[in-house]
């Protein structure tokens, strides 16, 4: 019996929340009395993994390139083989595509964007957000053997210095057959002339603007703290600023000094591009919107009374 | 080219919610419901394909008697015909279990392409279009951007993480989820609202659909999350709270 942990690579390198999947991981080990092990595809020997009892390299020439259906077959015939207790993955972009439909192959059902783990009786309970973070849940699952994917900065990846685990090669058996989708090479759009990464302050704005026209309201904040304007998906979705423009995990990743989130309420996807900002500011209506979790500062109020008196209030300051 | 939407219906997104009673479940009194905002986007996705190549939009929800109030929106923006599952209220599906039900029904239409949305705002699990497409035996992508038909096959952009993105070639029949935002979401016409009075609904229930229901997850609790940061929080008057945020902003963090 063991948790396995499937984790990610890219270009050799593997990613930081497949670090913190495998945190989680061992935690479920930890409460399951078993031991954990890690299965990559496509394993490099530049990939240090450690804290586990071994590693699991999938290779075939089907695999070099994801799809879901390469990827499916080939982690199925490690589960059929090692029968794991639990299978825990990162909640990425690339899980979402292939772990629902291993799961339900195997007739189990896939606890997603788990944010902790906790232990009842020698079986763990995961806790998931529900409606993008305003309500969390318990979860256990019904079956013996669980699936599990992690959300992104849930998990606090160990820097204890640990001895490498050892590697076993695993073989998978596939045919070119059995995958029907062509993935083509990834690639980026127009270049980004606008780099958030870099400012100091950012006046963040969502949902709560309500319209377009609205905007000089914070375009007015932005002015005074010399601010460089950002905002959430939905205000670059509707072409109100340009998508370079837009902070979260399908735009930048920013870590300013302060952060003004104004009007949004903080889902995964925004949070995880600007968690790292040294201090947070949120104006919100909703006193359970999930960006005061993420605020040092806070006012819950209409942001059409509260960005205008607070402009006037950083003039007199800094007058 | 025949075209499922699948759709759910899901409080509507400034809801005040809480758990109810029995700490298992949302305390659903007073909630208002709208179709779940990536789902519009897998429907607008569909009106427009149907748009340039002809063929069918087929809605299909899952749900108590409610949600008859977002397929009719569905219809009223131009979809053809609509199958509603019906549940009892109340009822409580993870994404195997919805999944097992909207594949029983898709099977039955033999569709080309099945869109969905890329995950609901209530549940948030992200899963019900993939799984359906491997209980189906369909390709499937998620994340999808664009979507362009090619003969038998479909080409779409899928979004991957930090910006890029990805084409990829799909044989027919396939499902896909729709990323929220592709597209400008039309509103339904005067007209459109009195034409969906006419067309099909169909209603199944659950039952006839024979699909297998064990659940295969419990949860245990519901509940508001604990902050766990020390967040100062100011309220009430507006002026106010936005002095004490300035002086803060000033003399404690340093940051103006």
């Amino acid at each position: 019996m063991s948790v396995l942990v499937v984790m990610e690579q890219r270009d050799g390198k593997l990613s930081r929340m497949s670090f913190e999947a495998l945190a989680a991981g061992q935690q479920i080990a930890g409460i399951l009395d078993v031991q954990a092990q890690a299965a990559v595809i496509g394993y490099s020997d530049n990939a240090k993994i450690a804290g586990v009892e071994r590693v699991f390299a999938l290779d075939d020439p089907l695999l070099t390139e994801y799809t879901p259906d390469g990827y499916t077959a080939a982690i199925e015939q490690l589960i059929q083989a090692q029968q794991p207790q639990a299978v825990v993955f990162p909640h990425t972009y690339q899980v979402r595509d292939y772990a629902p439909k291993l799961a339900a192959r195997l007739g189990k059902v896939l606890i997603s964007d788990v944010v902790a783990v906790k232990a009842e009786e020698a079986s763990p309970v995961f806790v998931r957000q529900l409606f993008q973070g305003k309500l969390n849940a318990d979860v256990k699952a019904a079956s013996e053997q669980q699936f599990v994917s992690i959300q992104a900065g849930a998990f606090r990846v160990s820097e204890a210095p640990a001895a490498r685990a050892p590697v076993e090669r695993f073989p998978v058996k596939l045919d070119a057959s059995q995958i029907r989708s062509k993935p083509e090479a990834p690639f980026r759009e127009a270049q980004r002339s606008i780099d958030l990464g870099a400012a100091e302050v950012i006046v963040s704005v969502g949902r709560g603007i309500k319209e377009k026209d609205n905007l000089p309201i914070v375009e007015a904040l932005a002015d005074v703290l010399g601010a460089e304007l950002a905002a959430s998906r939905p205000i670059c979705d509707n072409g109100w600023l340009p998508m370079e423009r837009q902070v979260g995990s399908s735009g930048q990743t920013v870590s300013p000094k302060v952060y003004f989130a104004i009007g949004i309420s903080g889902a995964i996807q925004h949070l995880v591009g600007m968690k790292g900002s040294k201090t947070v500011v949120a104006i919100n209506k909703d006193e359970n919107a999930p960006i005061f979790e993420a605020a040092d500062y806070g006012v819950v109020g209409d942001l059409f009374e509260v960005v205008p008196a607070l402009v006037d209030e950083i003039k007199k300051v800094k007058a | 080219m025949k075209i499922i939407v699948s759709v759910k219906q899901v409080p509507a997104r400034d809801s005040s919610l809480r758990a109810g009673s029995d700490g298992k479940r949302l305390d659903e009194t007073d909630l208002t419901y709208e179709m779940n905002e990536p789902d519009a986007y897998a429907l607008e996705e569909a009106l427009q394909l149907k748009e340039k190549l002809g063929g069918e939009v087929v809605v299909l929800s899952a749900g108590p008697d409610r949600v008859a109030q977002t397929i009719r929106e569905a219809l009223a923006k131009g979809a053809d015909r609509a199958i509603h599952v019906q549940l009892n209220d109340g009822t409580q599906l993870d994404p195997l279990a919805a999944a097992r039900l909207l594949a029983k029904a898709v099977e039955a239409e033999k569709a080309d392409i099945v869109l969905t949305g890329l995950q609901s705002d209530d549940l948030g699990y992200g899963q019900t279009g993939v799984i359906m497409a491997e209980l189906l035996g369909y390709a499937h992508a998620t994340i999808v951007m664009e979507v362009e038909p090619q003969g038998d096959h479909v080409r779409v952009k899928r979004e991957l993480e930090d910006g890029w993105f990805q084409n990829v070639l799909l044989p027919l029949p396939v499902v896909l989820t729709i990323q929220s935002g592709i597209k400008k979401l039309r509103y339904a016409t005067l007209m459109g609202i009195k034409k969906a009075k006419t067309k099909e609904m169909k209603v199944i229930s659950s039952g006839e659909l024979q699909a297998e229901f064990a659940t295969g997850l419990t949860i245990e609790r519901v509940y508001v999350p604990q902050r766990n940061k020390q967040s100062q929080i100011f309220s009430g008057d507006a002026k106010r709270a936005a002095h004490e945020l300035a002086e803060k902003l000033k003399f404690e963090a340093r940051v103006i």
